[in-house]
This record gives structure tokens, sequence and C-alpha cells, in this order.
């Protein structure tokens, strides 16, 4: 069921930079991933958890700094222990059943020994019924948990989720976080980026809080979410409107001055 | 007008009839066509996915090359080729000037740029779609190209149908280094510029019906394939 071992784990981040264009969208990030946990990195649009996981999953290189697979060596390649579900993911024009199929003969796995692992993957994400169709007319949810499918069946070591649920609806969104807790249970590390505070208590086992390319808090989920240390991260869990403009908006809250956030802040369960 | 009522009349006639002179011209303007879209197609599909994806020396020259060469005039190929093939030419030996090969060989140059540049373009686009899953999966740009190929199908037979619509209509190439010889390289663009003058109107219009009707097919099918596709396969 797990990946051979030895482990491509802990992967390490160290002293991490990216720019783009001028600007620095990562900065300094250092931190640890060892096995077993679930991670979610939380953050406001723009924070940089994209650009932190497609770092972690070498899609883009540091302008600075070190991403280390510290278990990788000897013959292991970190990248064929490792899967990615994009925000967005890309099906290929051709059937579900041939989608994941495709993503196992690149690991090089032949014909024969296939054949079982896409049945098996599509049964567990529940799209057994359809393999056969075309897999870009499948709705939005059903080509989310296809994603889920062809990851599945690579049976990786580390999968990175970039917000998989972020334009999904209630009901596609829970059949997507049972499948990620499934593929969780069967022994993947999961590193998962999200907006969704709801979703973070959910699967969370630690969060990572970043801001504005820096990693603010690093926490239990119990913790973080009981009382964050960092109080941008104490904002942005209670939800406050405009919650990063707070150091303003402090100034600006003399008793009887009309407050720029208009509305009390409110509470996201 | 009543010559011209009668030229269709007989033109209608003809082609009805299969009579055997149209037949034959129209066979060797379909085998030649046919086989040089073939042969660019071959060539262009990979060529235009291998500039789509790979960064190497001079590929910006090769991009603007490519979509330049889209626009060749057909008598320009037809005299470069003539000049190659006549008996004083590099490739005078083979003797190849006036058969169907040399206008095979005319036409295949005018065709692979057309499909190699817009096969690069639709590639480049998907590419820019694909490129972090594909990555993601463990296919660099070398191994996701037939993949990309693949999913962009729909796309390139209509890329291929222009180029055969490209090929079935020019006369200035084959009529140069084909010479419109009756029975040989006799095809239904050569025919139809050359019989007019020599008064055969009824078989030059029989031609233009066929050549016109053939282009209106080709067009519909690249139309009712791309619709279909996208329908079936998103
Ligand atoms: N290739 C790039 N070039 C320039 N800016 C980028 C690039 N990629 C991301 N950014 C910027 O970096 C910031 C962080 O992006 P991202 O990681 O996608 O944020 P998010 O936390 O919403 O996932 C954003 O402001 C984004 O506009
Ligand atoms: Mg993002």
């Amino acid at each position: 069921m797990m990946a051979p071992s030895p482990s491509i784990l802990p992967l390490e981040l160290r002293d991490v930079s990216f720019e783009a264009g001028g600007k620095r969208l990562v900065k300094d990030f250092s931190c640890t991933f060892a096995g077993g946990k679930r991670s979610i990195v939380l953050g406001p649009n723009g924070a940089g958890k994209s650009l932190l996981l497609r770092l972690c999953h070498g899609l883009i290189r540091p302008s600075a700094g070190e991403v280390i697979w510290h278990g990788a060596g000897g013959g292991i390649d970190p990248a064929s222990r490792q899967a990615m579900v994009f925000q967005r993911p890309v099906m290929l024009r051709r059937s579900v059943a041939a989608n994941v199929d495709y993503a196992l003969s690149l690991r090089g796995l032949d014909r024969s020994r296939r054949t079982a692992l896409v049945d098996e993957a599509l049964a567990r994400a529940g799209l057994s019924r359809l393999a056969a169709s075309p897999a870009r007319v499948l709705s939005v949810g059903e080509q989310q948990k296809l994603a889920l499918a062809r990851v599945w069946a690579l049976k990786p070591e580390v999968l990175f989720l970039d917000e998989p649920t972020a334009s999904l609806d209630p009901s596609a969104t829970h059949g997507v976080e049972e499948i990620i807790a499934a593929i969780h249970a069967a022994g993947t590390r999961i590193i998962m980026t999200t907006h969704d505070l709801g979703q973070a208590r959910r699967l969370a086992d630690e969060v990572l809080f970043l801001h504005r390319g820096r990693l603010l808090e690093r926490a239990t989920a119990e913790a973080f979410f009981a009382q964050p240390k960092n109080d941008l991260a104490q904002a942005f869990i209670r939800g406050e409107l405009l919650w990063w403009r707070r150091g303003r908006d402090n100034l600006a809250a003399r008793p009887g001055a009309p407050s720029e956030e208009g509305d009390p802040p409110c509470t996201v369960h | 007008m009543t010559d011209f009522g009668a030229a269709f009349a007989a033109a209608f006639a003809m082609v009805a009839g299969f009579d055997p002179d149209l037949a034959e011209i129209v066979g060797l303007s379909l085998q030649v066509s046919l086989l040089a879209v073939g042969l660019a197609t071959v060539i262009g599909l990979p060529v235009g996915a291998a500039v789509a994806l790979f960064r190497f020396p001079g590929r910006t020259a090769l991009v603007v090359a490519l979509n330049a060469l889209m626009g060749l005039p057909p008598v320009v190929v037809g005299l470069i080729v003539y000049l190659l093939l006549s008996r004083a030419g590099p490739f005078g030996v083979l003797g190849l000037l006036f058969t169907p090969t040399a206008m095979i060989i005319a036409q295949v140059l005018l065709v692979t740029p057309i499909i190699a540049a817009l096969t690069r373009q639709v590639v480049e686009d998907l590419w820019v779609e694909y490129e972090d899953q594909m990555r993601s999966l463990g296919a660099g740009p070398a191994r996701a190209l037939t993949a990309l190929l693949w999913d962009g199908r729909f796309t390139l037979i209509t890329a291929v149908l222009a180029g055969f619509g490209r090929a079935s209509a020019e006369v200035g190439a084959v009529m140069i280094v084909g010479g419109n010889i009756d029975h040989v390289t006799r095809v239904m663009t050569t025919a139809i510029a050359l019989e007019v003058s020599k008064g055969d109107l009824a078989l030059a219009l029989g031609l233009g019906i066929v050549l016109m009707t053939l282009s209106l097919a080709v067009n519909a099918a690249a139309f009712l394939v791309k619709e279909t596709a996208q329908r079936h396969y998103g």
C-alpha cells in the first residue's frame, strides 16, 4: 500500500525565497515537513500559498535557498514519490480511465499492472461508472475527484493539494475531503493549501499561516484554532473583514470615530 | 449566352456521367494533393510541435519564417522546384521535372509551413494550459509531445484540411513543374487555366464544379469535426 521505503521525507525548505517581476513573493521561508501529518497552509489570497506548494513540488525553482528531500539520494528520485492536485486540474482529452492510465504509464508501469490500479483508483473515488466517459465533459466536482483518483493510483508518499475545493459546491467539497482523508489514512503525507477555515479545522493536524510571502506561524491545529500567537493570524481566524488593515484601523478606532471596517468582526465556522 | 448555357449543360453531363477525361484529371489531382498533404502532415506535425515545445538557438527566427512561409506564392515555389529539378539543376539527374512527383514535391513545400505553423500555435497554447500538470505527473516537453498532439487533434485536423484546400486549389506551382501534360501531369487547376483559352469550356466548367464541391466539402468537414468533437470531448 505505502510507497516503498526508505522515505523521501523529511522535506526541508532552507531560507527559500522566490522572486518574479522584481518582487519577492516568497521570503526567507524555512521549515521542515516530516512524515505522517496533514499540514494545512492557510492565508489570504495572494499570500504565496500556491507558490510555496509549487516550490516544494519542484515546479518552480527558488531564487535563493534550497528545497531538500532528505530521504532522497541513493537512486531515489523524489519527483517519482510525490504528486500534486491543482485548483483547476487539467484533464487530457481522453476517457476518465485513460487519464489515470496515462499518469501511471508516465511512472513507467507496464500495461498489465496498470489496468487493475486504474479500476481500483476509480472505484475508491466513486467514478467507476464514468470510466469510459470523456474526462473533459465531467462536472468540475467530478473532474476534481478524477484528479484525486489519478494521484491516488500513483500511491505518492507526499501529496500536495492547492485549494482543491476552491471552485466546488458543499457536496462536492465533502466528497473531495473524504477522498483526501482516505488517501491520508492509506499513509500519504498531505500538504494542502486552503483559504477555507472550516476546511482547515476539519482536515488539519497542523497549520502554517502565511501572509505576504512569509511564514508567520506554525502550530498544531488544536493550538492554532484555540488561539494563534500571531496577531494577524488571530484576526484571520476571527474572520475579520479587511483584517489585514488592522494596524491602520486600530489608529482610527478611537471612541466615536467611524470604524473603517464598518461591520463588527464576524466569525467563520 | 446559348454557348454559355450549353457549356454548363455539357459540364454537368460530364460530371454526372463520370466522363473518363474528367475523371482522369480529378483522379490525378486528388492523388497529387493527398500525397503531398500526407507528407506535409508527417513533416509538419512534429516540426510544429518541436518548435512549440523546445527552446533552441534560432527558434524565434524559425517561428517567424514558418508564419511567413504560410503565405508563400505558389508560382515562386514552382519556380524554385523547377530550378532544382531542371536538367541543369542540382537534382536534374533524377529526371523528375514534368512528372507528378515534381508536383507533389512542390505542394509539400507549399503545405508543410501551413501545417507546421498551425501545429506550433495549437501545441504552444495547449502547453501553457498543461505544463504544470504534465510536469507534476512526470512528463517534460519531450514526453508530453505526443499527448499534446493527440489532445490538439481536432484543431490539427482542420489545419490539415486547410493544407489540403490550399494544395488542391493552387495552380502556379503545379503548372510550372508539371507542365499540364495531357494524361501525365494535367490536374484540375491547370486544366481549367488552359482549357478555357483553348475553348473547351465544358471540361473547364465541369472541373470547376468538382473543385468547388471539393472545397465546400473540405470546409464543411473541418467545421463538423470541430463542432462534434468539441461537444463529445470538451
Ligand atoms: N509568476 C509570477 N510572476 C509574478 N507574480 C506572481 C507570479 N506567481 C504569483 N505571483 C504573485 O505572487 C503572489 C502570491 O501568489 P500565490 O502563491 O498564487 O498566492 P495564493 O496564496 O493566493 O495561492 C500573488 O500576489 C501573485 O500575484
Ligand atoms: Mg493559490
